[in-house]
């Protein structure tokens, strides 16, 4: 599918977001090799197209939803990378200076209102944002994120029918990569299409996308942000997709056979973009330098990172209240 | 001056902070046209409209959902949850989202709310709508807990949960909502972390929460027919603590009382005599007595649930026992 709206150096943007995703994640797993990455990540590989082409559409006040799947969605609304991976290092030049790590980035002044690790709870507190965004009249739109797997979950059935009836202005995302955890989400769901499947249950149209193709997400994306935005309510998207490796660091993924993975593989989002951009009259150097280029911030964002300062206890009982302090009695 | 019940003194305080700022809202299952399953809620609708107070769907997830995503972008929503009881079913939001998310993000987001529920037994519901359950709020990093015992505290402490820009969990006794008493006209804004000393007395300090207020001091008044006089404070506010207040009195009367609705095991009361433990031991003539209902499930049945919650009878006989040993 080819978008018509978008020029060729939109398209290059594109082509630009999804190697920097790219990029970025694969540095942030060789930075976990090597210990300066503590914890647990989930990485977005090979879901690339879904992050940058919402964030595409987006207006630079809109609200992101993220899962602890966030890094991409992070990235793609433009929150620079070494604070990123300093967060995901527990630096203070972090994000959130160390206090969140990999599953909690949040850059309100980016619109990202946070990255949430219980399955399902971000999607009611986006109703609350399109809520609020509603009531003060600002014609904001909330777009929230999720997995396949938290079709599944309470929360997800409540907020559908909550932005249902208050005809709230949010995008529900399920990025379907067929997989919930380590479990194969059409064992443990009713129904073939978790989202779409659900969405005439709250009287939305069932919508399946590419999840793969940017031009095709972006182009859903838009039409779904316009609706929000006119008052016309909220949408359900399901973009398939496949993340290229398992559900999280601590996974290879090998529970999944060896034929669907190299389909999906061959169905690489951005080796595919790269394709159509030549097709389509971009030049082999122009992508070639948006490579190079993201290569280059790369390779500067973990320099910057790992230069910084892990915090110190003055951080430690910082910001439990909106005083700054955590005091609990007098 | 007004005659006024505990549940008129909540809508009251309520409107009078939505007139004062468009940014409140209140959302509920049936706070709207209906007033509210405990009419805690009654002419809100009707002054400020149905954009405003708003009905939601059985839906307690979405309903706190929907306050923490309003108040991260500007809003100041009073979300009721019916009985706290329910909490159980939205405890994620509270705990994990509500509580942690302006920590999590280096204070990147304030979260202004405001989720009232109604609290507590005396009213034969059963087990699974009679929990006092402030003891789960208060051991929540984030989360401030106010337990107003008082229709006047009700205005004052809700119009100070609304202007505070942290999540505020404000507990309504059910057995309190249909006390009266005279309450001022006007504008009544009270503070948050502060205890009230309702009497004094040299031999005992009875510290109490809530429903347990009105009791402790009716067990105290008969305490003095018997001579033994004593100090009962009101503690209002779980978080922030006032323990200044607190542990003043109790150095005074070298005695302390709890007097706790919430079950036995990690009552607020639990934490308190620890805190007294450490910081002013030798300053007690006595051991610490804690006097709360049992580690059980309330029971539906009048003559059980009375024996339960601790009843002025319980009050007064643990305090004479307690000081003639």
């Amino acid at each position: 599918m080819t978008n018509a709206s978008l020029d060729l150096n939109a398209k290059l943007e594109l082509y630009r977001v999804q190697v920097a995703l790219r990029q970025f994640e694969k540095r942030a797993y060789d930075l976990f090799l090597e210990n300066y990455v503590k914890g647990t990540s989930h990485l977005s590989l090979g879901q690339e197209a879904i992050a940058a082409g919402f964030a595409a559409a987006m207006r630079s006040d809109d609200y992101t939803f993220a899962t602890y799947r966030g890094h991409a969605h992070t990235l793609a609304r433009g929150v620079p990378m070494t604070p990123v991976l300093a967060e995901l290092m527990g630096r203070t030049n972090g994000l959130m200076a160390g206090k969140g790590g990999s599953m909690h980035l949040t850059s309100v002044e980016h619109g990202v209102m946070g990255s949430y690790a219980i399955i399902g709870a971000h999607l009611p507190i986006a109703c609350g944002a399109a809520w609020s965004a509603q009531y003060r009249g600002t014609d904001q739109v909330a777009v929230c994120f999720f997995g396949d797997g938290s079709t599944n979950i309470g929360a997800f059935h409540e907020a559908l029918n909550f932005a249902a009836i208050w005809k709230l202005p949010v995008v529900f995302v399920c990025e379907n990569n067929l997989w919930m955890e380590y479990t194969r989400t059409t064992d443990i769901t009713a129904v073939t299409h978790p989202a779409a499947d659900r969405a005439s249950a709250y009287g939305l149209e069932p919508i399946i996308v590419d999840g793969n193709d940017v031009d095709a997400v972006y182009d859903v994306a838009t039409r779904a942000i316009a609706r929000a935005r006119a008052g016309e309510g909220p949408s359900m998207i399901e973009a398939l997709t496949y993340r290229h490796g398992g559900h999280s660091r601590a996974d290879p993924g090998k529970y999944r056979p060896d034929e669907e993975v190299a389909e999906w593989l061959a169905k690489d989002p951005i080796p595919m973009y790269h394709a159509r951009l030549l097709a389509e009259g971009a030049t082999e150097e122009q992508l070639v330098e948006i490579e190079l280029s993201v290569a280059a911030e790369v390779e500067r964002a973990t320099e910057e990172a790992k230069a910084g300062p892990t915090p110190g206890a003055d951080l430690l009982m910082k910001d439990v209240w909106a005083d700054g302090g955590s005091a609990w009695r007098n | 001056m007004a005659q006024l019940t505990f549940r008129e003194a909540i809508a009251r305080g309520i409107a009078q902070e939505m007139r004062r700022d468009e940014t409140v809202l209140a959302i509920g299952e049936d706070i709207g046209a209906a007033g509210g399953v405990f009419k805690g809620t009654v002419g809100l609708f009707e002054e400020f409209g149905p954009v405003r107070v708003r009905d939601t769907p059985i839906s307690e997830q979405a309903i706190l959902g929907a306050a923490m995503g309003a108040a991260m972008t500007g809003l100041k929503p009073i979300a009721e949850i019916m009985f706290s009881d329910f909490f159980a079913v939205c405890w994620d939001i509270v705990v994990n989202e509500i509580a942690k998310s302006r920590y999590m993000t280096n204070g990147q987001m304030t979260f202004p709310l405001v989720i009232r529920s109604g609290n507590g037994g005396g009213l034969r519901f059963g087990a699974q709508h009679s929990q006092s359950v402030e003891n789960w709020a208060m051991m929540v990093p984030g989360l401030k807990v106010v337990v107003p015992s008082n229709a006047l505290d009700v205005i004052g402490l809700m119009a100070a949960a609304v202007r505070d820009p942290d999540p505020v969990i404000f507990l309504e006794a059910k057995a309190l909502y249909a006390s009266k008493m005279e309450v001022p006209d006007g504008e009544i804004v009270d503070t948050l972390g502060t205890a009230k000393v309702l009497r004094q007395g040299g031999d005992a300090t009875l510290v109490a929460l809530g429903a347990m207020v009105p009791k402790a001091l009716k067990a105290a008044e008969e305490l003095a027919g018997a001579g033994i006089e004593c100090t009962v404070v009101d503690v209002r506010s779980l978080v922030p603590l006032d323990t200044a207040t607190i542990l003043r009195e109790v150095a005074a009367t070298g005695r302390l009382f709890t007097v706790e609705e919430n079950p036995r095991l990690c009552g607020w009361g639990g934490e308190l005599s620890s805190i007294v433990s450490e910081e002013i031991f030798y300053d007690l003539d006595g051991p610490i007595v804690r006097i709360t209902t049992p580690h059980i499930p309330l029971p539906a049945a009048d003559a059980l649930e009375d024996m339960a919650i601790p009843s002025v009878e319980r009050i007064v006989s643990t305090v004479t026992q307690s000081l003639q040993s």
